[in-house]
């Protein structure tokens, strides 16, 4: 298998955006291939991933589409549809095609304009990954999955409410450093858990599980460029190699796990991506996990081997997980003040570990971050990519 | 009051008796201590200059909202509205969001405008409480006649507290069927919706004692959101 390197990797500011679809998605692409530098290299293909545009914006063929705005012709196109794992599928894809020698230069865009709908419809859209027969028709929703998810791990392993906060306030501190985070306000625990004022601050949304558990519903894109060995040769400057990918499935149905608490795809995607890596959760000097809600960074850090099942919210407490912790976690913003636009949220996580890894991430740039972890949650965790990445000299 | 003639006298409503409403103090999201205090008449101007680069602001219906109460408290300052009243939500003494409404008669008032200049901290939703506070609870109404000109007023007030339906009672803002809160439905969503401590630290009300308006710049980019820029 051939090496995969990102050379570029750019995006829009998560928010609420007015722009339409394609060009959320040609200014992502645009700035990625910006930071890339290609010159008269060109562009083999693209892969755009999204989960709701022929849903919510009415539109499809989205590969097609970006190579007319970005005027790449010929380049290959595709879209990749998976759910909240779309932007790393559609990753996976780009590097199967650079590591099989079909192609040198990929461009991968995850992009999603949602708050052209109401918050019910944009709910109800996101809820469709869900078991149509075994949870969608009796009215479960992503946050209300993610409660019930959070009342077992609480019961079990005793995580409490202020340890979700503690998450929601270290990524509100962090996404202030991001200039691309949808939100830019810090939170406090006061404010959010234990003043009286809390409670009419931080409404419930699906308990245990409150306002501030939850992340925003954005619009946004984010892009990457992966390029083959010799494409990166030429280029020159700071390398980042794509070290390892694993990806892992698991039921559909939440309930027909063994256990519901067992994040098993992300454990098994981990483990194959540090395998493929040669490296291990213990060497990661940066992640960018998956936090739709709280309750799942604290999850997904177990899962992926950085902290022993059932002390994830433990690490957290010690502070590890800050931007100055021995493994800082989302030091982005998290899609909890980042912003999840759904079919962008896979690749923004490669854009901010490319960042970091360069030594471009500014304000919250982590020292010598030679390692990065990525890991993006499909559906409940029945559909899961993990990444790693390394900075080569 | 200055002496008023008697023409102008006549151009204004009669004026029911008003009981002040007191401040009171919340905790934000943030951390951060919003002060919630009457705006006096001589302080509409000051309001009046934040709200005007928003009718522009089409957004969540910024510009209608916006409009509508330039004109409210244009009415209130001038003596051209009937028992109206004005509080301001302040932070560090900065301006973070503005209701009005007036009374009707002793029983019934009637809700005018929520305008949130500070967003993302429920600023809005913290004011329109106190606008509901001041009606039910220190002027002792009945119920409250309400609108939403926004779907993000309609999810505050019509669906979280909730309120009842009075569509035979056209509202003022536009002639729109009226909803209602009466008292009952009020206290039943107190504990959830109502907040703020009081009394105000005399610390506190030093800071709030005057009305600081964010840059226009700052105003229109925390109400609009940020324009995206090309990398």
């Amino acid at each position: 298998m051939n090496p995969v390197y990102i050379a570029g990797a750019g995006m829009t500011k998560f928010g609420r955006s007015e722009w339409s679809l394609m060009k959320l998605a040609s200014v992502a692409s645009l700035s990625a291939l910006h930071h890339a530098n290609l010159g008269e290299i060109p562009v083999d293909g693209i892969v755009v991933a999204n989960m709701g545009a022929a849903r919510v914006n009415r539109q499809t063929a989205l590969g097609s589409a970006l190579v007319d705005q970005l005027a790449l012709y010929p380049a290959t196109a595709e879209a990749v549809e998976n759910g909240p794992a779309s932007g790393a599928s559609a990753f996976k894809v780009g590097c199967q095609a650079i590591a099989s020698g079909m192609a040198d230069v990929v461009l991968v865009t995850g992009v999603e304009r949602m708050r052209v709908v109401n918050g019910l419809e944009g709910t109800d859209f996101v809820a469709s990954l869900a078991h149509p027969e075994a949870e969608y028709i009796y009215g479960v929703t992503l946050p209300s999955l993610a409660g019930m998810f959070a009342r077992l791990v609480m019961d079990r392993f005793g995580v409490e409410r202020k340890h979700l906060a503690m998450v929601a306030i270290k990524n509100h501190e962090n996404g202030t450093k991001n200039p691309y985070a949808h939100i830019q306000q810090t939170v406090t625990m006061e404010g959010i858990l234990t003043a009286p004022e809390a409670a009419v601050n931080n409404p419930p949304i699906a308990e245990p599980l409150h306002l501030f558990d939850c992340c925003p519903v954005s619009d946004g894109a984010a892009s990457v460029v992966v390029v083959s060995e010799s494409v990166a040769a030429k280029l020159g400057g700071p390398k980042v190699r794509v070290a390892g990918i694993g990806q892992a499935t698991d039921t559909h149905a939440v309930h027909d796990r063994e256990d519901p608490t067992d994040l098993k795809s992300v454990r098994l995607a981990s483990e194959k991506a540090f395998s493929m890596a040669g490296v291990g959760p213990s060497d990661v000097d940066v992640a960018e996990l998956h936090d739709a809600f709280t309750i799942l960074e604290i999850a997904e850090s177990e899962a992926a081997g950085f902290f022993p099942r059932g002390e994830g919210h433990l690490a957290l407490e010690r502070g590890e997980t800050r931007l100055d912790g021995k493994l800082p976690i989302n030091p982005s913003g998290g899609l909890k003040a980042k912003g999840h636009p759904v079919g962008a949220t896979g690749v923004a996580h490669f854009v901010e570990l490319t960042w970091q890894l360069r030594g471009e991430a500014e304000g919250r740039q982590i020292k010598d971050a030679a390692i990065g972890y990525a890991c993006n949650f499909g559906g409940f965790g029945n559909n899961v990519v993990a990444t790693v990445l390394r900075r080569e000299a | 009051m200055a002496h008023v003639s008697e023409l102008e006298a006549s151009l204004r409503p009669p004026a029911m008796e008003m009981p002040p409403y007191p401040p009171k103090v919340i905790t934000l999201a943030s951390g951060e201590e919003m002060v919630v205090r009457q705006v006096d008449r001589k302080e509409i101007p000051t309001l009046l200059e934040a709200i005007y680069p928003l009718l522009w602001v089409e957004r969540d219906f910024y510009d209608i909202v916006a409009a509508r109460l330039f004109g409210e408290l244009l009415a209130f300052k001038r003596y051209r509205v009937k028992d109206e009243y004005v509080l301001a939500g302040l932070i560090d003494g900065v301006l973070a969001g503005m209701v009005n409404g007036r009374l009707v008669d002793a029983k019934t008032g009637m809700s005018y405008h929520t305008l949130t200049i500070r967003r993302g901290l429920r600023v809005g939703s913290h004011l329109f409480a106190a606008k509901m506070e001041y009606h039910i609870e220190h002027c002792g109404q009945e119920e409250v006649l309400i609108v939403a000109e926004s779907p993000i007023g309609f999810r505050r007030w019509m669906i979280e507290y909730p309120l009842e339906k009075r569509f035979e009672v056209q509202h003022e803002l536009g002639g729109v069927p009226s909803w209602v809160l009466p008292s009952e439905t009020y206290y039943a969503a107190k504990p959830r919706l109502v907040s703020g401590r009081r009394p105000v630290s005399e610390e506190l009300m030093r800071g709030a004692a005057g009305i600081v308006l964010p840059a226009e710049e700052t105003v229109v980019r925390q109400v609009a959101g940020e324009k995206e820029e090309a990398e």
